[in-house]
């Protein structure tokens, strides 16, 4: 019945996550198959399901229902057998603050029965080729925001790991970091031949860094492609964003109202209008916003529009 | 080179046995960095204890012993107590102080629960290690007493095996008992708590007087069976201290393992229900 899935880094089938038997669906009947050496991104909001849905595929959410399997193993029968096949790189720093830089990296080996010369030296490997190489004794607590991701991301390569997935990778970073991280991202995939799972919020994230993308959404994974399937396949709309003097409701009414616009995503003073037929339909959006319009902004097809699209709001962090 | 790692795979006793050994050397690496105020924090209190009232005290004339126990000097009715509250706090703080931040604010635990074993182990790995602190404890602090007691002590082990058996056993609860803590209270609160279940277990654990003599005072006597410490004071007495009345071995026994299991199985449950959803 269950066909094997071992040709896969990850392979979800209707999973269900459900915290309380009265609260709904965190997860919600998702599918979702990710090649070896795939980077693959989970793309939505706050709330989303996104965090949940990498907690089940690691150990570490217990799935109401449905089946997980990593590089072929079922993790809820086997979870310390999957965990030999998984490195994780959580949201927070959650680096062992009673250990240096090095140690984190070094016990982590050991944990997964490194021995002791090989692990302190692919811990040294590791460090250097992150440009935190000098950094080894620096106990964790004084990193840096940025060089703590980067030990975190070190640490989680330790025991050459098929799959790793990165919770929000870069939430928190500033954009020299971010952009850095990508890189390696990029590099270690090149490099090591893994998946690599990562959940976020930045719709640039998603379209610079992944192979393809699901959109999800209160649980539910509305679409999952090529970040440029997905652009095309939201149809040829711009996305209108209209900054008005003052929030201003009935105007949004009206704009739905217009022939030609589809989703209509009001948040205070700003108004993101997803316009679908692009001939002349936004000389209208701007008459009807009238002297109220401060500003205009047109953006080609792009993620945003699509996830607008999708969902029917923007994803604003 | 991952080819050849991955093709070294152990079984999976061999995987667990590896993981386990890794966080046993993680945590002796801590330990070793920290080991000044391990041993400051073992032996200060019983270190002050016994001087006051096993040098200070017959010095000065001020002698206490407990009534119908002339015989013994008051430092050979503490000795066992002492040692069995040092087994106890090692054992109990070793697991919640640091367990308590690890799984609160700093989530510092997360490395150690993916490491591949299953959770229970980690939680199980946590008391082992408190147990070979509490069992160090114990052992520096008996040699502290015979130095420094004005009085003469008269310790022997009369029991070898009830030794062994209490101070392991004595260890393992006290280790569960740190996890349940350590699971439950929250980081900041986790000082008032300690000091609220350190002195009144220490001091209604039959540490400074012996079981038997409470008959006196009957509510007493029963009340203090519920304190965990009572059946530790107790089987050490038993097996140091056999010229002291004391509590039934089987009592002693079957109180701890009884202890044991039902500490060991809420533990282990509560440390799973934090770290999985």
């Amino acid at each position: 019945m269950a066909p094997d899935s071992s040709h896969l880094s990850l392979d979800l089938r209707d999973v269900v996550k459900r915290y309380a038997p009265d609260a709904p669906n965190a997860v919600d009947h998702i599918d979702l198959a990710v090649s070896h050496g795939e980077i693959f991104g989970l793309l939505g909001p706050n709330g989303a399901g996104k965090t949940t849905t990498i907690g089940i595929a690691t150990t570490r959410v217990r799935p109401t229902s449905g089946t997980v399997f990593v590089t072929g193993v079922n993790v809820r029968a086997h979870p310390s057998v999957a965990k030999r096949h998984i490195g994780v790189v959580t949201q927070f720093n959650t680096l062992d603050r009673a250990c240096t830089v090095e140690e984190n990296l070094y016990f982590h080996g050991r944990f997964f029965g490194m021995p002791r010369r090989s692990a302190h030296a692919r811990a040294q490997s590791l460090l250097t080729s992150f440009g935190i190489g000098d950094r080894g004794r620096t106990m964790v607590a004084e990193l840096s925001g940025g060089l703590a991701r980067r030990t975190q991301l070190a640490c989680a390569l330790m025991h050459h790991p098929q799959v790793l997935f990165l919770d929000e990778p870069t939430t928190g970073l500033d954009p020299q970091a971010r952009i850095a991280l990508w890189e390696s991202v990029r590099n270690l995939r090149a490099a090591e031949g893994m998946a690599v799972v990562l959940t976020t919020h930045y719709i640039e994230e998603a379209d610079a860094l992944c192979d393809r993308v699901a959109v999800m959404n209160n649980g539910k994974v509305l679409v999952c492609d090529t970040p440029d399937q997905i652009k095309r396949d939201s149809g040829d709309g711009v996305l209108v964003t209209l900054r008005l003097r003052h929030a201003n409701p009935a105007l949004a009414e009206q704009l739905r109202a217009l022939d030609g616009v589809g989703a209509v995503d009001p948040d205070d003073d700003v108004i993101r209008v997803h316009v679908i037929a692009g001939d002349g339909v936004v000389p209208h959006v701007v008459a009807l916003a009238g002297a109220d319009l401060r500003d205009l902004v047109v953006a080609e097809p792009s993620l945003e529009t699509a996830f607008i699209a999708l969902t029917g709001r923007a994803l604003v962090p | 080179m991952t080819a050849a790692t991955i093709a070294r795979q152990p079984g999976r006793t061999g995987l667990y046995v590896r993981a386990f050994w890794g966080l046993m050397l993680r945590d002796a690496r801590v330990l070793l960095r920290e080991f000044v105020p391990f041993v400051l924090r073992t032996i200060m209190n019983p270190l002050l204890f016994t001087f006051v009232f096993t040098y200070v005290f017959p010095k000065i004339g001020a002698s206490i012993t407990p009534g119908g126990l002339t015989k013994v000097s008051f430092a050979t009715v503490i000795a066992p107590g002492l040692m069995a509250v040092a087994i106890f706090f090692q054992g109990i703080a070793a697991v919640a102080l640091p367990l308590a931040t690890e799984l609160g604010g700093t989530r510092e635990i997360e490395d150690r629960v993916m490491a591949p074993l299953p959770v229970s182990m980690v939680a199980l790995e946590k008391v082992i290690w408190s147990g070979l602190q509490s069992i160090i404890a114990a052992a520096v602090v008996l040699p502290m007493i015979l130095l420094v007691s004005a009085e003469p002590v008269s310790i022997s082990v009369a029991s070898w095996p009830m030794l062994i058996v209490t101070v392991l056993l004595a260890a393992l609860v006290a280790g569960y008992l740190g996890l349940v803590i350590g699971t439950v209270v929250k980081p900041k609160q986790i000082g008032l708590i300690f000091s609220l279940v350190v002195v009144p277990v220490t001091f209604l654990g039959c540490t400074y007087y012996p079981w038997q003599q409470l008959s006196s005072i009957r509510w007493l006597q029963i009340v203090c069976l519920i304190n965990p410490l009572v059946y530790v004071s107790e089987g050490l007495r038993t097996a140091l201290t056999p010229e002291i009345p004391h509590m039934p071995v089987i009592a002693v026994l079957s109180a701890l393992l009884v202890l044991l299991a039902g500490l060991g199985t809420l533990g282990t449950w509560l440390f799973m229900r934090r770290v999985i959803d």
